[in-house]
């Protein structure tokens, strides 16, 4: 078993978060991790990746070679597209569709949707109205990695448990937020499968 | 025992709190930031009265780090790689008055430059220095190196470089944790003189350092760390430092290298393993992260032996951070075809954070600017640099830490006016003061903007050292009080911001103009830890 994602967002919107979710999730199932993280300069509002690869076996690079990603998890809609050579010819785009828009040649959100629709597989949610009408707009990440969820192959209970065990200390409410956030997610994406 | 899901920095931050550390000295700087962080958030530290501490440069970190060497405990220094350059002069000396406890010199290079002004190899330095390098190409060997790293620093009386690079310093894998080693009692060098670097002494222990590289390359010999691979195919041999290791090996998914290898994370370079490899193969390939060093040292100036490949001949690119396809291309393995990036997707670089305060300072400073026309602006390293890009393009030079007031201050004996330096207030203690000294001596005509964001703002928000004291730092190194103005960067006070930065500007001397108003990621990050300790205190 080998699975390697690409998280991809803008400085701030919480990649970490669903790398930390899936890390936990990894680790619980007993498989081998290793995540690639960006700090420093890119934080401040610029483009930001992570290197995300679980194996049963030891994993050698820290970053993955082109054309070799499963999938690209990215909660902003053109960032996902950024990093199309890592992924697979076959690989996953999920993807939130809600722009976050910090710069003035910010693509035409058609195209960019046609650039996403082109890919033979994709899934595409807008993430910040799911996890406003849950709540708070902050579980937006969650309802992408449960849109992700489907295509990662540890079991389902993992991320869940692992959601408990990183919001837990923030208090009973965050958990359940991201736990809809995480099934809302999950469900769309069985849905568009069919 | 215990597995921790662990950043590379993290991993040798626990390291030297189970190795016996009893003080971390460190400036910020990315990538290396995250060791000193951890230490000072590790509950199990506080317990040991481990001393971490944010210093107000890297020179004075790794001068407390020698100070507690000398007193006979372990002790760490960290730094980001142009951060050595900063503490150069201590690391140098250090290697000739060597070391009583342990002390490990952790640098953090940054190929690619993903947050830095160059990509300098601090494995030159560690050369430069004469004394052991060590390059972790794993998370847990990055633990384990650095208990290694005290052991070989108190063996041998000197310091130990452990150099890192971005990608490692901000990778997480499962470390596992050794059993802890007890801190050293305080005790003094054996010879009180060992410290005293007059020249008489000072010849002495560079003879003692110069006598001793025989031992270190045999350390380095035998070491489990660097390690002779045999291979059947002798067409190439391949030398892989560090990291360098692990894009080889992704080549190779069934780890069936064909080659024989020699796998380098000590230096000095092993001469032995070296002298195998290039006697047994055709031809070899050098990998590492950062400047072509070893390359460099095996083809030698004349380059009058067997082919060696590498950085130097084109087979690997001369700049930037290695990874699984360059390394692949390097071995002559064709890349496959991937899906490019659509046309559209636009570059996003980094900018200022919404209600930033710079925001204020750089809008007012742009309107003074317009009397005077652009390019006097001397900047300095921070977020604040940002404001080079649109829309502010405010400012024309951004060098090392404290440039902007020395530059400034050139272009004004230049005859260049107004000479207007910006600088943030962590960089001002950390470089900016001495430089300020200078121009208040000679009466020079420049305006210095210190923005006072009240944090090291850049690299995550640590406190600065500079907190509550610029004004009477300025007043005690010489500028008038009444030209240094402090100022609130808000919109509703532009036009009075304005007037004050042109008549400072105005000003034929040195003045200092202080925006001051507190970065808004802390301030979020007060807020939310107040509101989160309301609501504990009210749910109890
Ligand atoms: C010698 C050296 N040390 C450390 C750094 C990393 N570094 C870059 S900017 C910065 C923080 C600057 O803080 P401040 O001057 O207060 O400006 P702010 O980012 O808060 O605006 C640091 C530590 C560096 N580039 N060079």
């Amino acid at each position: 078993m080998k699975i390697d994602i690409i998280l991809a967002g803008v400085g701030g919107q919480g990649i970490l978060s669903i790398a930390a979710t899936i890390g936990l999730a990894a680790v619980e199932a007993g498989l081998y991790l290793k995540q690639a993280e960006v700090h420093g300069m890119s934080q401040r509002g610029g483009d930001v990746q992570s290197h995300l690869r679980l194996s049963d076996k030891e994993i050698a690079s820290d970053l993955i070679p082109f054309g070799k990603a499963d999938m690209i998890i990215s909660v902003e809609p053109m960032e996902g597209l950024r990093y199309l050579p890592y992924l697979k010819k076959d690989g996953w785009l999920i993807t939130n569709t809600k722009p976050f828009i910090n710069i003035s040649n910010y693509p035409d959100e058609e195209k960019l949707m046609a650039e996403i629709k082109a890919l033979p597989n994709h899934i595409a949610l807008d993430a910040d109205s799911v996890a406003t009408e849950l709540g708070s707009v902050k579980a937006a990440n969650m309802v992408v990695l449960g849109a992700a969820s489907p295509f990662i192959s540890i079991e389902f209970e993992k991320l869940e448990n692992a959601i408990r065990t990183l919001f837990g200390r923030k208090g009973e409410e965050l958990v359940t937020l991201n736990l809809n956030a995480l099934n809302t997610g999950r469900k769309f994406s069985m849905e568009a499968q069919k | 025992m215990q597995k921790l899901l662990l950043l590379g920095d993290e991993a040798i931050a626990q390291a030297a709190i189970d190795a016996g550390m009893s003080g971390v000295y460190a400036y910020p700087g990315t990538p290396s930031t995250e060791v000193t962080e951890y230490v000072r958030s590790s509950r199990e530290a506080r317990e040991k009265g481990i001393v971490a501490t944010w210093c107000a440069n890297e020179k004075t970190a790794a001068e407390t780090a020698l100070g507690m060497s000398y007193a006979g405990r372990r002790t760490m220094t960290c730094m980001k790689h142009v951060g050595l350059n900063v503490a150069a002069d201590a690391f140098i000396n250090s290697s000739i008055t060597g070391a009583n406890g342990g002390i490990i010199f952790l640098v953090a290079d940054d190929p690619s430059m993903h947050s830095s002004q160059n990509e300098q190899d601090s494995r030159f330095y560690g050369k430069f220095a004469m004394i052991p390098i060590l390059e972790p190409s794993n998370q847990q060997e990055a633990y384990n190196m650095v208990h290694y790293g005290f052991d070989l620093s108190e063996k041998f009386q000197i310091p130990v470089m452990i150099r890192i690079t971005t990608r490692l310093a901000h990778s997480r894998a499962g470390v596992v944790r050794k059993s802890s080693h007890e801190q050293n009692k305080v005790g003094l060098p054996e010879n009180l003189r060992q410290f005293v670097l007059l020249p008489a002494i000072a010849r002495k222990q560079y003879k003692m350092l110069v006598d001793n590289q025989p031992a270190f390359l045999k350390e380095s010999e035998e070491s489990a760390f660097n390690t002779y691979l045999p291979g059947k195919d002798k067409s190439l041999g391949i030398i892989a430092c560090g990291l360098a290791y692990n894009y080889l090996i992704e080549n190779f998914p069934e780890r069936d290298i064909p080659f024989p290898v020699v796998k380098v994370q000590q230096y000095p370079l092993p001469e032995k393993h070296i002298r195998r490899l290039y006697e047994e193969c055709d031809s070899l390939l050098v990998l590492e992260d950062g400047y072509p060093i070893v390359e460099e040292m095996v083809k030698g100036f004349l380059n009058l032996g067997k082919p060696i490949k590498g950085r130097l001949d084109g087979t690997i690119p001369r700049t930037g951070e290695l990874n699984p396809n360059i390394v692949g291309a390097g071995l002559g393995f064709e890349q496959e075809e991937t899906l490019d990036v659509p046309s559209l997707v636009a570059a996003r670089p980094p900018s200022l954070c919404k209600g930033c305060s710079h925001i204020d300072s750089f809008t007012a400073l742009n309107e003074v600017l317009e009397i005077y026309g652009r390019g006097r602006v001397f900047s300095d390293i921070g977020c604040y640099t940002l404001s080079a890009l649109p829309p502010y393009e405010s400012i024309n030079s951004c060098v090392d830490m404290g440039a902007s007031i020395t530059m400034a201050k050139g272009a004004a004996d230049a005859g260049l006016v107004p000479a207007i330096a910006v600088i943030g207030d962590s960089t001002f203690t950390h470089s900016g003061m001495t430089g300020l000294l200078d121009a208040v001596n000679d009466k020079s005509n420049i305006t210095v903007i210190i923005l006072d964001n009240s944090t090291t703002g850049m690299t995550g928000g640590q406190p600065s050292s500079a907190l509550g004291k610029i004004e009477d730092i300025c007043k005690g190194i010489g500028v008038d009080e009444d030209h240094i103005r402090v100022l609130k960067p808000l919109r509703k006070h532009h036009e009075e911001n304005v007037q004050i930065m042109k008549e400072e500007i105005e000003y034929n001397g040195v003045s200092v103009v202080i925006p001051r108003r507190e970065c808004i990621q802390t301030l979020n990050k007060r807020m939310r830890d107040k509101f989160k300790e309301k609501a504990k205190a009210a749910g109890k």
